[in-house]
């Protein structure tokens, strides 16, 4: 799952690597936004997203995405 | 009467809550994996990294048994006082408005601000007057509080915000500079800035912060007699 | 059972080449071999090479350590256990040490510096103290700071930035999340630091008396247990690899470094805590142990040693993180938040229940034996099998061969100020210097009035104070200027021990012990020697004279590369106590219209001083002489005066000297001063010495305190030198010409510099 920030609210740790990258030399970044990475082997890919809604992600303030990787057994 | 501290592994603050609490009421601790509230007349739950702050300040601390009897007794029109953690804890358990965020300075931040209280008249700062100026120390990071526009204007229509910070203090970036909130019926409040750390005058830089609990026992009075 | 004389080793026998890859030498690899009895196998060639390394045994070190003072009636617990401890009334004592992790923040800032502070809390509470504090003690390379520094911004000053916000970080992450407040510390930024930082972690704690507890594993038949979090290869080989040997240039930056970096978890170790103090207070321990360098064999080891015992230990029974651990590495893996602890079989069932309760992991993982041998078992096949005597007290140790170098070993510092500069400038570029500026935006990172003991918070007084039960207070400091201990080994180190009772003094506080963590280059060297033989004879002769016995301490040497060595900086820690916390002092002055005097044998000279750094002087050979006896007597007149309630402030005089002294007490109390000085020379007003002090009081107590017993028995000199009042600070010479007149906001702009790197 990838949980980001809703847009519309400061993202102040965005905010700070979109300004240290020109410093380094990258140009051009723009919409930075900083997140979280969950990973998880599941049985039953339908838990996904009430685990989103419930604990994983706060949708007050966070929008995510389920992906699923691999379906094999 | 008696006030109960719900402890988690992790939490900081409980034992400064409740020998706070204690100066105003008899005060014990409850551990996490108890549901039984065991005839508390308050709850407070404290501030500090419960559960390491892991995934999010509070996400998991809200699931506990001890929460699942502290939102029962919400309901049902017990006082809740969240503290820092706490705050974040009582949001995540959606028994307040709102959410808890990064501080917008993006760091621990731990020092003495000024806070105005925005409506004496609430079971929580009764001892106050409105317009009153507090000293009370904060120390988080994760502090600065949202909610939509929608929320916000409520909130104000409502007179939900009992404290804000005094702008030029406002660090954490939270909206309106709300510094604590409580609910509808004004019986659960959350707040950043630690008044447990302002009651005692050797170590407490004011004694501010225990109005919050001789107005809780106000409240207490009030409702038993 | 299989014995070590049958033992088939694992893959081949490691080789003399091997042991030299390890960090040992060839004699005692043959050292080994001979008390082996044979050729040492993997398992016990890397158990060897970490209990025979530097860090974990002062092979150079502990000669020279053996003559200090570590005994006095107030000590509890000397040196040799995790912590130390003293006597402070009432049932309890304070247990405190200080240790360092300078190599593995080089390495990862955040994580050394976080790991640092995890590992001296386990030494407290390992000894069944509960942590109450922590203090920090940090050196970076130089770093300009204020007008001027972005003129010398370039990569230099980047990487300062990046350890100096790491190290910060991880410092405030472990304490703040463990629910201990960081209530003081240190910082330099010094050339000879740039390529070798020190991050030094200091700790208190408390305890009923009874509730001490020591590490000798005892009791053949009782049990070995591991609990805390499961073992994964963090740190593996950190403690020979990084910190007995001096890092390459250029490497400190590199990956392939990293995986010997320990992680910590400050939330796990929180558990720990709780879950160990608890389990001592139901007596359910026998012996308790951290486990820090080197991991299960040095833990092991020493609890073994301690006991005159020998432990089995079966590693299939240790809890893993990560599959496929070879033998060794279980052994020596740094995971942290692991304690070892010796059981009695009936009472393992309630250790069991009680680690249940806080969610660790507990293990059975071996068993105390009348062998005296440490021997490592999978599922009852023998794999190692050492002496403890050879791994613990028969560890070879050598001498070191001093030699006082003929030239400075110190390359002089970039001049940043022109030595013409008249008094004003002077002083605004001393306030904004980075040794000297205010340290606020790193503070404000910390937490410092968790547990609700603090009765003074950074800046406001010259040591940190937390109340006791009783109605006293504990102080305490943590001190040392690396550059001058650079100019002068001896007296340089006279002067931290003096500086660090100084600030006890100064916020009402009698020493009641001292720990120190002595960071010097490389002790094969003999200019190294040479510093560091004269610092440990000054460490023993000041705490002597003040009666401050050390109760434990650390090293750290080799700190040095290919620019050449740090400092010597031996970092003193010292815990005081006074009988009246409401009578604890303050820094800053208190109102307008008390008096300002100067007290004490002050002999300013600009020799080595912060000031002769601005202008890039080269390092003085040698620094003046002062009488320590003058000095201590006007410590304890200070003492005196503060806990008699008669002083609105007092403040020890530092780096910068009087005049940034008196800047600094207008700043911490918001309020101005007119002083008119006799001696109106540059070494009046910014020469350093030890044994000056800032004192101020109303008018109406002055002739009392003159009274003092502890000022006139010792006819400590006390001068008045002015006044407070609003607004500017203004200093006058005899002929009352104006020599400086700045506005409160100006100094609180200058004395700001660091904030902007923390934007």
């Amino acid at each position: 799952m990838l949980i980001r920030p809703k847009a519309g609210i400061l993202d102040p740790q965005g905010a700070a690597v979109e300004r240290a990258l020109p410093a380094l030399g990258f140009d051009g970044a723009r919409n930075v936004h900083v997140g979280r990475l969950i990973e998880l082997d599941v049985l039953d890919p339908a838990q996904l997203q009430p685990m989103c809604e419930r604990l994983l992600a706060n949708p007050l303030v966070e929008d995510y995405e389920v992906q699923l990787l691999d379906a094999s057994p | 009467m008696k006030f109960a501290v719900i402890q988690f592994p992790g939490s900081c603050d409980d034992r400064d809550a409740l020998h706070a609490a204690a100066r105003v009421a008899d005060a014990e601790l409850i551990w996490h994996a108890e549901r039984d509230l065991r005839g508390a007349d308050a709850v407070i739950v404290p501030g500090g990294f419960s559960y390491g702050d892991y995934l999010r300040a509070g996400a998991i601390a809200r699931f506990s048994p001890a929460m699942e009897s502290v939102i029962a007794f919400a309901n049902d029109g017990g006082l809740v006082l969240g503290i820092c953690n706490g705050f974040q804890v009582l949001c995540e358990a959606r028994l307040l408005p709102g959410a808890l965020l990064p501080n917008a300075n993006m760091r621990f931040t731990s020092r003495q601000v000024t806070v105005e209280v925005a409506r004496a008249e609430s079971p929580f700062t009764n001892a106050f007057t409105d317009g009153q100026r507090l000293s009370i120390p904060v120390k988080h990071s994760w502090g600065r509080y949202y909610a939509d526009e929608r929320t916000l204007a409520r909130l104000q229509q409502d007179r939900q915000v009992l404290l804000r910070y005094l702008p030029e203090e406002n660090f954490n970036g939270s909206l309106h500079d709300i510094a604590g909130v409580c609910n509808e019926r004004a019986n659960v409040f959350g707040l950043m800035p630690h008044p447990e750390h302002a009651v005692d005058a050797l170590t407490g830089g004011s004694l501010d912060g225990l109005g919050i609990f001789t107005s809780m026992r106000t409240a207490l009075e009030g409702a038993l007699a | 059972m299989p014995d070590s004389a049958t033992l088939h080793p694992h893959g081949s026998v490691p080789s003399l080449k091997d042991a030299l890859a390890l960090g040992l030498s060839a004699a005692e690899y043959e050292l080994i071999c001979d008390k082996q009895g044979r050729a040492p196998n993997r398992v016990e060639l890397a158990v060897y090479s970490l209990m025979w390394s530097e860090h974990c045994a002062y092979k150079h070190s502990r000669r020279l350590l053996r003559g200090l003072p570590t005994e006095g009636p107030q000590v509890v617990l000397g040196p040799g256990e995790n912590a130390g401890a003293v006597d402070v009334g009432g049932g309890l004592v304070c247990a405190f040490k200080v240790e360092s992790h300078n190599h593995p923040s080089a390495v990862e800032p955040f994580q050394g510096a976080a790991t640092g502070v995890g590992g001296i809390l386990r030494d407290i509470f390992a000894i069944g103290a509960r942590p109450i504090a922590v203090l920090d003690s940090l050196r970076f390379g130089d770093l300009a700071c204020g007008q001027g520094a972005a003129a010398t911004a370039g990569e230099g000053q980047a990487r300062v930035r990046y350890l100096l916000d790491g190290a910060v970080s991880g410092i405030a992450h472990y304490g703040n999340s463990i629910g201990v407040p960081t209530i003081g510390g240190e910082v330099y930024f010094e050339g000879p630091y740039e390529h070798n930082c020190l991050v030094n972690a200091m700790a208190l704690g408390l305890a009923p008396r009874e509730r001490l507890v020591r590490s000798a594993a005892a009791g053949p038949g009782n049990l070995l247990v591991l609990f805390g979090a499961s073992t994964g290869r963090d740190g593996i080989g950190g403690a020979s690899v990084l910190a007995s040997a001096e890092l390459q240039h250029g490497d400190s930056g590199a990956p392939s470094m990293r995986p010997s970096v320990q992680v910590g978890d400050p939330f796990e170790e929180k558990l720990l805590m709780e879950c160990s103090l608890e389990m001592l207070d139901a007596g359910l321990l026998l012996s308790l142990q951290d486990l820090g360098a080197a991991g299960l064999s040095s833990s092991a080891s020493e609890m073994a040693s301690k006991g005159a015992v020998g432990l089995d230990i079966d590693i299939a029974r240790v809890p893993l993180r990560e599959a496929d651990m070879e033998p060794f590495e279980i052994m020596v893996s740094e995971s942290q938040e692991r304690m070892l602890c010796v059981v009695e079989p009936a009472k393992l069932d309630a250790v069991r229940e009680r680690c249940a309760r806080w969610e660790l992991a507990c293990a059975v993982i071996g068993t105390v034996t009348d062998s005296r041998r440490l021997r490592v078992l999978r599922d009852g096949e023998l794999l190692a099998d050492m002496p403890v005597g050879a791994l613990v007290e028969e560890c070879p140790l050598y001498d070191v061969h001093p030699r006082k170098p003929t030239a400075s070993v110190y390359a002089a510092p970039r001049p940043v100020l022109d030595r013409r500069a008249d008094a004003r400038e002077t002083l605004l570029a001393l306030l904004q210097s980075a040794n000297i500026a205010s340290r606020r935006a790193l503070f404000e990172q910390y937490d410092s009035i968790v547990q609700s003991r603090t009765v003074r918070r950074p800046e406001q007084a010259d040591a940190a104070v937390l109340a006791l039960p009783d109605g006293s207070a504990l102080a305490a400091s943590i001190d040392c200027n690396g550059r001058r201990v650079a100019a002068d080994p001896y007296r340089g180190t006279l002067e931290a021990v003096l500086e660090c009772a100084s600030n006890l003094a100064c916020a009402g506080a009698q020493p009641l012990g001292t720990t120190n963590n002595l960071n010097f280059g490389n002790p094969e060297k003999e200019h190294i020697a040479w510093q560091l033989t004269e610092s440990v004879r000054a460490l023993g002769d000041a705490c002597r004279a003040l009666d401050a016995p050390i109760v434990g301490g650390n090293v750290s040497l080799y700190n040095e590369g290919q620019s050449g060595p740090i400092y010597p900086t031996p970092v003193i820690g010292m815990v005081g106590r006074m009988p009246d916390a409401r009578r604890a002092g303050r820094l800053g002055f208190q109102r307008a219209g008390d008096r300002v005097a100067l007290l004490g044998p002050f002999s300013p000279s600009l020799s080595a001083s912060e000031l002769s750094k601005l202008h890039g002087a080269e390092l003085p050979d040698g620094l003046p002489a002062f009488d320590l006896h003058a000095v201590a007597a006007a410590q304890a007149a200070v003492r005196a005066g503060v806990q008699s309630g008669l002083l609105s402030s007092a403040h020890d005089i530092a780096e910068g000297g009087l005049a940034v002294g008196l800047a600094e007490c207008c700043l911490a109390g918001g309020l101005g001063a007119h002083v008119t000085l006799a001696d109106a020379s540059t070494e009046q007003l910014f020469g350093e010495a030890p044994g000056g002090f800032i004192l101020s009081c109303p008018e109406e107590s002055l002739g009392e305190l003159a009274e003092l017993e502890q000022l006139r028995s010792q006819a400590v000199a006390l001068r008045l030198i002015g006044s407070v009042k609003d607004g500017s600070l203004a200093i006058s010479d005899a002929a009352h010409r104006s020599l400086l007149e700045i506005e409160l906001h100006e100094l609180a702009a200058a004395h700001s510099a660091l904030r902007e790197l923390f934007a």
